[in-house]
């Protein structure tokens, strides 16, 4: 354990915590906007600076390991100054169009102006105009209201081992960009619009058919693509989905692939099958579950008695859990009698 | 003919090139045997390539040795070469009005030469020349008679300080290095020299690049390091060639590759080619930039001599540094002590450029005045203007006024005023420049060639250049002036890597030095008469005698009159290009 104080207050912290942990550890707040608990630091939005006693220049606390004895301030007057001049300096170059803006409910760079307080802003200049507009079909990018934090390149390289973004150019124009600029051509898992602390990413299809007046819902519950069972929330406005999104408190730790997090139209699709069909002559006629399964056992059975057991063959989905494909195999040996069983992931 | 030996030395520095010296060097060859005299003399015969001796303005640079006499020629070209033979190496006698002249030597004089002592002298091409002034003794010295904590205590107690532009103490340096335990070290020797005007390092390589060599040998030998990376820019043609040449001379006379000179050790050195970018100087950003990323710096801690390349322990040392290394192997730490101040020993080499006589590359000992490497060594200021301030260190670096020019060059008193060594650019500026110009003129550098990464640099570069570039134009205010200095201090200690924290230092030391002059432009007035936005350009009827030169000279045609009767300007029209002032002999148009 290393022992530092923060403030003026003692703390206790293992060897190799930045004292960016340390300090929240201890219950005081820093503000950070590139710093993201689940990916390696990146040091570039220097929002978190602390100052250490006997080091002149401000160190950045989400990259800076504590050390024994080591004495922080995270308050002081000179601190205030400088986080303010960063986020004036961000704001200088962001489209304040919040009005406009389907993030701003969920915007780190709105929640910390409103934090320190950068109510006016002596920066004005030239702000980085981008006409084009990505064609890929899930991720809407802005790339106007990036602020460089990294995080979407952090993640697409750490976390999804992708790597489809990076930074390019130099100096005021740099930017974030997919190979030569193109339009994004990935996983399109989301991940990097799950990470973006602005507007810069989102998802194409959210907010479709926002309604007056119906109350705003956080709905918990686990995506039914395949047997991970990711957890998701549905953020819903009356009967409709507003987007998927995904909690760091989950065990997926708000990781999803594009199925989970972009694929949710089918669940108001009018083409959606809600119940099951038998095909009766010509036509497919909707039928309760009872009927449905009834029939498929009869089918079954004298199926098997006529042709015997191996002429049936049973495939069963990813979108089942282990249990549940558990569950047909032993249905397939024990109940069928045939060995020919499979799922579709082989496929 | 009597001549026993004849030797001729021809300046091809990248410099020396440009100038023509491989015309003049393939001129020597041809005449020299067509006029048999190489047939004659036999193996006292020889006319090689050097590097450059630093007064690149003077190339082709020629030395041509007989019998021990040796003469110095300037601005040589091929078809001099001729009279050269006819009359200096057959005829015995110089031509005289082509020697160099007065300034040549007082160029010379007062420098003392470590670093660039054999630069110019030897061919950079052969290590047999190399071996021949004393070169690889060290590295011998080094594996064969010292223990590695011998070496690093030589090399600390000498003083050496890093000359990439912090100063960090090599010795040091290398001893951290060489305590941490580890399966691999590195040792990368950082040849990027991305400051605009410094040419000291690609001089080095391309003039003497055996002793880099032999100084990360001695460094890779003292803290256990088997593989050494050069990275360098590969807008250094020539320097990356003869590198090359040098690493193959080195491997084949086993100074480097396995079991080197039979003790056992393996080192070898590869090349890695940078793409130019400014950044990749900064020691972090350069090590990913060899691991294949984008460079860009990231922070410190961890240090590189504890997780460095690949994350393994790296020691990272600028070419100047590692090219002082086996000179104070061979002469001791003491006679290297015995050059420079207390806390600054040795030589170092700066490129001094500007307003000054004589431009061109410099090395002296530390603590030497500004005042004799600007007035004995520079001859003082072009043309006679008056001398105004002296900008050191570059982009990252401040400016020095002339009431400071008694003022020691080295790392304690630049500090002090607001300035540092850094690489060793030195720009003299005299009453034509202006401060506010200049640093503009940095700032644009350094906001182009920030990576991006942290926010008060890539935006606050950019700002601070809007302020100064409204300033320059007569558009500034009191406001900002304020906003200005704040800024740039905030700049300074909130950004990530040390592009962005000595960034603002040219326009903090200049609004330090220079204030009168920011406030002049607030009013409207450039004093140095440099800010073409701020001038107004005027004819004197009473002058122009109507010769219609300035009417022809003008893209605009804002100048009319009949000829011979004096002409008008409307100022309408005018883009104050300056043509006209420039072209009028008369000097009937005015610039206020
Ligand atoms: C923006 C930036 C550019 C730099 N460029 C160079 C360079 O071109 N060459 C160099 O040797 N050091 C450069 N440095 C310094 C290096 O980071 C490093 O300190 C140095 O190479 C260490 O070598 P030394 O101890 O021998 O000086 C640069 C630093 C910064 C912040
Ligand atoms: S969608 Fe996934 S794969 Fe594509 S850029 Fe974002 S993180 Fe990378
Ligand atoms: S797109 Fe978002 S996550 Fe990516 S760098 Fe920009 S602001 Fe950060
Ligand atoms: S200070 Fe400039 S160059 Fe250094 S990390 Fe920040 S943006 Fe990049
Ligand atoms: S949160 Fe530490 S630098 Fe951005």
């Amino acid at each position: 354990m290393v022992k530092l104080t923060i403030n003026g207050k003692e703390v206790q912290v293992p060897k190799d915590t930045t004292v960016l942990v340390a300090a929240r550890s201890a219950g005081i707040t820093i503000p950070t906007l590139c710093y993201h608990p689940r990916l390696k630091p990146n040091g570039g939005c220097r929002l978190c600076v602390v100052e250490v006693k006997n080091i002149p220049r401000l160190v950045s606390s989400c990259t800076t390991p504590v050390s024994e004895g080591m004495e922080v301030q995270t308050e002081t007057a000179r601190l205030k100054e400088v986080r303010a001049t960063i986020m004036k300096l961000l704001l200088s170059d962001h489209p304040v169009e919040c009005i406009n803006c389907r993030a701003t409910d969920d915007c780190a760079l709105h929640e910390l102006t409103m934090f320190l307080e950068v109510h006016e802003n002596e920066f004005t200049g030239e702000r980085r105009k981008y006409d084009t507009r990505d064609g890929n079909p899930f991720i809407e990018r802005n790339m106007e209201k990036c602020i460089l934090c990294g995080r979407c390149v952090s993640v697409c390289e750490e976390v999804q081992g992708v790597g489809a973004i990076d930074f390019a150019y130099r100096g005021f124009k740099s930017k974030v960009c997919p190979p030569f600029e193109k339009d994004l051509d990935c996983e399109f898992c989301g991940q990097c619009v799950q990470v973006c602390p602005t507007g810069a990413l989102l998802g194409k299809m959210w907010d479709r058919g926002l309604r007056l007046g119906q109350e705003k819902k956080a709905v918990d519950t686990v995506c039914t693509y395949c047997g991970t069972g990711c957890n998701i929330t549905l953020n819903v406005q009356g009967q409709n989905i507003t987007k998927v999104t995904a909690s760091e408190r989950h065990w997926n730790e708000g990781w999803l692939c594009v199925k989970g997090r972009f694929g949710y139209s089918f669940v108001t699709s009018p083409e959606r099958l809600t119940e099951p069909l038998i095909r009766k002559g010509k036509e497919l006629v909707e039928v309760s579950w009872e009927e449905a399964l009834d029939y498929t056992a009869e089918r079954l059975k004298a199926t098997k008695e006529k042709h015997g057991e191996d002429t049936i063959a049973g495939l069963a989905s990813a979108r089942c859990t282990n249990e549940e494909n558990y569950l047909f195999q032993k249905f397939m040996r024990g109940a069928v009698g045939t060995n020919n069983v499979d799922h579709c992931a082989r496929l | 003919m009597s001549a026993k030996s004849i030797e001729i030395m021809v300046c091809m520095g990248t410099g020396g090139i440009a100038a023509g010296g491989d015309l003049v060097m393939d001129a020597f060859y041809s005449q020299l045997k067509a006029a048999g005299l190489e047939a004659n003399v036999q193996k006292g015969c020889s006319a090689h390539k050097v590097g450059c001796r630093g007064l690149c303005a003077k190339d082709v640079l020629v030395d041509v040795i007989v019998d021990d006499n040796k003469a110095t020629y300037e601005y040589i070209k091929e078809d001099m070469v001729e009279r050269l033979i006819e009359e200096h190496i057959k005829g015995g006698k110089p031509v005289e009005e082509w020697l160099v002249k007065e300034d040549y030597h007082n160029f010379h004089d007062k420098q003392v030469k470590v670093v660039l002592a054999d630069c110019g002298n030897i061919d950079p091409e052969s290590i047999d020349a190399y071996i021949g002034v004393e070169g690889y003794k060290a590295q011998e010295k080094v594996f064969k008679n010292l223990a590695p904590t011998e070496t690093i205590e030589i090399i600390k107690e000498s003083g050496l300080r890093g000359r990439g532009g912090a100063g960090f103490p090599t010795g040091f340096k290398w001893e951290l290095c060489f305590k941490n335990e580890s399966d691999q070290k590195y040792i990368i020797c950082n040849a990027d020299e991305g400051d605009p005007g410094a040419f000291m390092d690609r001089s080095v390589i391309e003039g003497n690049p055996h002793s880099v060599i032999e100084g990360m040998a001695i460094g890779a030998f003292s803290f256990g390091a088997s593989i050494g990376y050069v990275y360098i820019r590969a807008e250094y043609p020539l320097a990356v060639e003869r590198l090359y040449l040098a690493l193959d001379q080195a491997r084949q006379k086993n100074f480097l590759g396995k079991n080197i000179l039979g003790t056992g050790f393996d080192f070898d050195i590869k090349v890695k080619l940078g793409a130019g970018a400014f950044v990749c100087g900064e020691e972090t950003a350069l090590i990913a930039s060899i691991e294949g990323e984008r460079g860009m710096p990231r922070a410190k801690p961890p240090f590189p001599v504890n997780s460095g390349l690949w994350g393994k322990p790296t020691v990272i040392n600028n070419v100047e540094t590692l090219a002082n290394i086996p000179a104070i192997i061979r002469n001791g730490a003491e006679w290297f002590a015995s050059y420079g101040t207390e806390k600054s020993k040795g030589t170092k080499v700066f490129a001094l450029t500007g307003k000054v006589k004589n431009s061109g590359l410099i090395e002296i000992p530390m603590g030497t005045t500004l005042r004799t490497i600007i007035f004995d060594i520079g001859g003082g200021i072009e043309n006679d203007k008056k001398f105004k301030a002296v900008q050191t260190g570059g982009p990252s670096g401040g400016c020095i006024t002339e009431d400071m020019l008694d003022l020691n060059v080295d790392f304690e008193s630049l500090a002090k005023v607001g300035s540092i060594v850094g690489s060793g650019g030195m720009i003299v500026l005299d009453e034509d420049n202006c401060m506010v110009d200049v640093a503009k003129y940095f700032l644009q550098f350094t906001q182009s060639e920030s990576c991006g990464k942290c926010v008060p640099c890539r935006i606050g570069t950019k700002r601070l250049l809007e302020i100064l570039e409204k300033i320059t134009i007569g558009e500034g205010t009191a406001e900002d002036l304020v906003r200005l200095e704040k800024l740039a201090k905030d700049v300074q200690s909130a950004s990530l890597c040390g592009l962005g924290m000595t960034a603002p230092n040219p326009v903090l030391s200049t609004l330090k030095y220079f204030r009168d002059e920011y406030e002049a432009h607030l009013e409207g007035r450039c004093p140095a008469k440099a800010c073409r936005q701020l001038l107004t350009y005027t004819i004197d009827a009473e002058a122009c005698t109507g010769c219609g030169a300035c009417k022809r000279a003008c893209p605009t045609g804002a100048i009319t009159g009949e000829k011979k009767k004096p002409h008008a300007l409307d100022q309408e029209l005018c883009v104050k290009c300056g043509a006209c002032f420039d072209t009028c002999k008369f000097n009937s148009v005015g610039r206020e």
